[in-house]
């Protein structure tokens, strides 16, 4: 998977805060298209429909095996392929074979995440293939030689003078940072690339098992050119990303726009499903449809974490997450960012590997109140932290903090009865003494150290709360009571 | 009289930090004539250990929470996040344990956070008639996550707010998006925490208040602790304080 930096998340998360810029990038959005899709929850888009969503999408899971069959079923009427992928290496190795087969020089991408999740471009790439991505934005990285940091705005976080440099540089036009300028030239080489393009390789959306198709949506038109033009068509899709109906399948679409950029409907939806029919003007010789496992039927099988799957990616709880908001997507090192990142990346690939995402969110909820279908995530991060505390065998977990396993242990038996919780505020109030300065803790001791880094802690108190009621507040009360 | 009596739950950050935020309650339900009950035994409800994973210990908690509590007619918290443990966490906790699921969420139904009992329980609506509370100067409310999302109380507290006399309530821009606390989570990742608590520190003096207030202490320690130590005078006062003058 995506994950290519060695350093850890606090210290990607430290660069990161210290970035104004990304910052700013990332608040803009949050304004934006985070207060917009929250309106809309709030005026067009009712919570029943939210929750009927939700209600429609466990349906499917529930039964997927037989809901993905029927989608195989149907591709394949369609003189489509249809591949089942167990692991990552399986869906990567198959679009090789696919690529070669066809004598393939030049893919083009557009619309996947889920390709960096298999890890299939270097694969590609060391067969001496060409891998262009036609998304603007993920040209963008491709160019730079970055990863996404955003589900749907993947490279927020730079700005147009980058943007500018980079385009000096890799395309060799003078430097311009206007916009349209910017945007033209990489339409010209994208152009090219689509032009002369073999295989076209992207995501999915959503795919619907009822008329056997896959949906794309996409605001740039890229996604068009990418699957119609070139002579094999790759869609790659988690196994997940599938809906029983065309009625559930229409309900999620108009959730995934608003819920990604507060569109009703995004400018380009297209829906494939096959080869070109005879008669018709466009369309791929060959259209091969891949759908990965790689660790979802696990999930699937966990009802604390089955919900997960309902998840259209629609990159709404990112939009409102105050955490992201402030690290952006580059310090989760990983593949899918943001909340939704924090609970299927650990489930996806390794919870011990992914303990910071688990830990380093605030159980807010914000994230739950964006989510178009209604995904409990800190209840899902709530379920991780558990795990790690204590391990899990059928996750292969192992605890993570042999400190705080001891810490909560002594917590536990101080808070056990009062006698001990009041002997852990005297001793509080014995070693803070040094520290205290004009009613605040500068430096606290222990794991306080590093929240007075920025931040005064108050004093314990020269009283508790129970000391005061016992000399005071119960005295006066009974006197009262008496007079 | 036929007042319930109120059996106090004051939480650990309150009994051992912030003691005075416990007065205040107190004065208050004396002021509106409520019998009052404080089970000395008490100590902390088992939210840190059950936010940082470790369910066996919070499950202590909350078992010995229950025995004290149990027997209360209503209970009343100074904190939301309590609250929402008490109410949303406890029955989750024993859902596979019949005995104790019954008691927990007997427990959860008589727990109430203080100003959600004010309002909807006793029916305040006039804090300066029936309370006396007075204050001069303006106030912004900060909307903690677990009270707002987890118990949707938000209505409340600003009814409470706004109709203290002499207090001029100014909303502050996004006053639901989290001031970073997330109890250990600051402690783990204090720079991520720091940098939330900054974008919350600026929507607090964007509104020009003389104090920021909210229902839970953690919350506001947080904030407070930031403001303290870039020197700005704006105060963070738990809203018993506002309400009871003690705060003025
Ligand atoms: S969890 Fe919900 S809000 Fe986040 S990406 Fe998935 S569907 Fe969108």
């Amino acid at each position: 998977m995506h994950e290519t930096n060695e350093k850890t998340y606090s210290e990607l998360a430290r660069e990161a805060v210290g970035n104004e810029e990304l910052h700013a990038a990332i608040r803009m959005i949050q304004d934006r298209i985070g207060r917009g899709t929250r309106q809309l929850w709030k005026t067009e888009i009712s919570p029943e429909l939210r929750a009927r969503a939700k209600a429609m999408r466990m349906r499917t899971l529930e039964h997927l095996d037989v809901v993905l069959a029927t989608l195989a079923e149907n591709i394949r009427k369609q003189g489509g392929h249809v591949y089942f992928a167990r692991t990552a290496e399986d869906a990567s190795r198959y679009c090789l074979e696919v690529a070669r087969k066809n004598e393939v020089k030049r893919v083009v991408k557009g619309k996947s995440m889920t390709s960096a999740e298999i890890g299939v471009d270097p694969l590609l790439e060391k067969d001496g293939i060409e891998v262009v991505e036609t998304d603007l934005g993920e040209y963008i990285l491709q160019l730079a030689g970055e990863a996404p940091s955003h589900i749907i705005a993947p490279c927020i976080h730079m700005n147009r003078r980058q943007i500018g440099r980079l385009f000096q540089e890799k395309l060799g036009i003078p430097y311009s940072e206007d916009p349209p300028t910017l945007t033209k030239a990489a339409r010209k080489a994208l152009r090219e690339k689509l032009l002369t393009a073999d295989m076209g390789l992207t995501g999915c959306n959503l795919a619907c098992a009822e008329t056997g198709q896959v949906a794309l949506v996409s605001n740039e038109g890229n996604i068009r050119m990418a699957t119609t033009m070139p002579k094999v068509h790759v869609a790659l899709m988690g196994m997940e990303r599938v809906t029983s109906t065309l009625a559930e399948h229409e309900t999620l679409l108009r959730l995934l726009t608003r819920g990604a950029a507060v569109q009703k409907i995004s400018t380009y939806v297209s829906f494939v499903g096959g080869p070109r029919q005879p008669g018709e003007p466009d369309g791929p010789e060959e259209f091969h449809l891949v759908i990965i496992d790689n660790g979802r039927t696990d999930i699937l099988a966990d009802p604390r974490f089955r919900e997960v799957l309902a998840c259209i990616r629609c990159g709404g709880c990112l939009n409102i997450c105050p955490v992201y908001g402030r690290i952006g997507g580059h310090a989760y090192n990983a593949t899918y960012t943001g909340p939704i990142g924090s609970v299927v990346m650990p489930l996806l690939g390794g919870v011990n590997d992914h303990a910071d995402l688990c830990r380093g969110e605030t159980l807010c909820g914000a994230c739950k109140d964006m989510c178009p279908v209604n995904n409990d995530l800190p209840r899902m991060l709530s379920e991780l932290r558990h795990m790690l505390a204590y391990g899990d065998e059928t996750w292969d977990v192992t605890p993570v903090d042999k400190t705080e396993a001891v810490a909560f242990k002594a917590w536990a038996a101080a808070m056990s009865s009062r006698k001990a919780y009041d002997l852990l505020v005297k001793s509080g109030r014995l070693l803070q003494a040094p520290f205290v300065r004009k009613g605040v803790l500068k430096h606290g001791v222990g794991p306080l150290g590093k929240w007075t880094a920025d931040r005064d802690f108050p004093p314990i108190a020269k009283q508790t709360f129970a000391e005061r009621w016992n000399t005071i507040h119960a005295k006066r009360l009974k006197e009262d009571g008496d007079a | 009289m036929s007042k319930q009596t109120a059996t106090l739950f004051i939480q650990c950050l309150v009994d051992s930090l912030r003691p005075e935020i416990g007065d205040a309650m107190v004065h208050i339900l004396e002021r509106l004539g409520v019998p009052m009950h404080y089970p000395p035994e008490q100590t902390c409800c088992g939210q840190p250990a059950f936010n940082s994973g470790y369910r066996a210990e919070a499950t202590k908690a909350a078992r010995r929470f229950i025995d004290i509590f149990e027997d209360s007619e209503i209970i009343v918290c100074p904190s939301g996040s309590c609250v929402h443990m008490v109410r949303h966490h406890y029955p989750e906790l024993f859902k596979d344990e019949p005995g104790m699921l019954v008691r927990a969420r007997r427990v959860a139904a008589r727990t109430y956070e203080f100003t959600e009992y004010l309002v909807d329980v006793l029916g305040v609506t006039d804090p300066g008639e029936e309370l006396g509370s007075r204050f001069n100067g303006t106030v912004t409310y900060h909307d903690s996550c677990h009270l707002a999302r987890g118990l949707g109380i938000r209505r409340q507290p600003r009814q409470l707010l706004g109709n203290i006399p002499g207090l001029t309530l100014v909303e502050m821009d996004e006053s639901d998006r989290c001031c970073g606390f997330g109890g250990t989570f600051s402690v783990k990742y204090p720079e991520i925490s720091t940098a939330m608590v900054d974008d919350k520190v600026k929507t607090i003096l964007e509104t020009g208040a003389d104090v920021v207030s909210g229902c839970d202490v953690s919350c506001l320690m947080n904030i407070a602790g930031r403001l303290s130590r870039i020197g700005s005078p704006v105060r963070a006062l738990h809203i018993a304080e506002l309400l009871a003058g003690t705060g003025v």
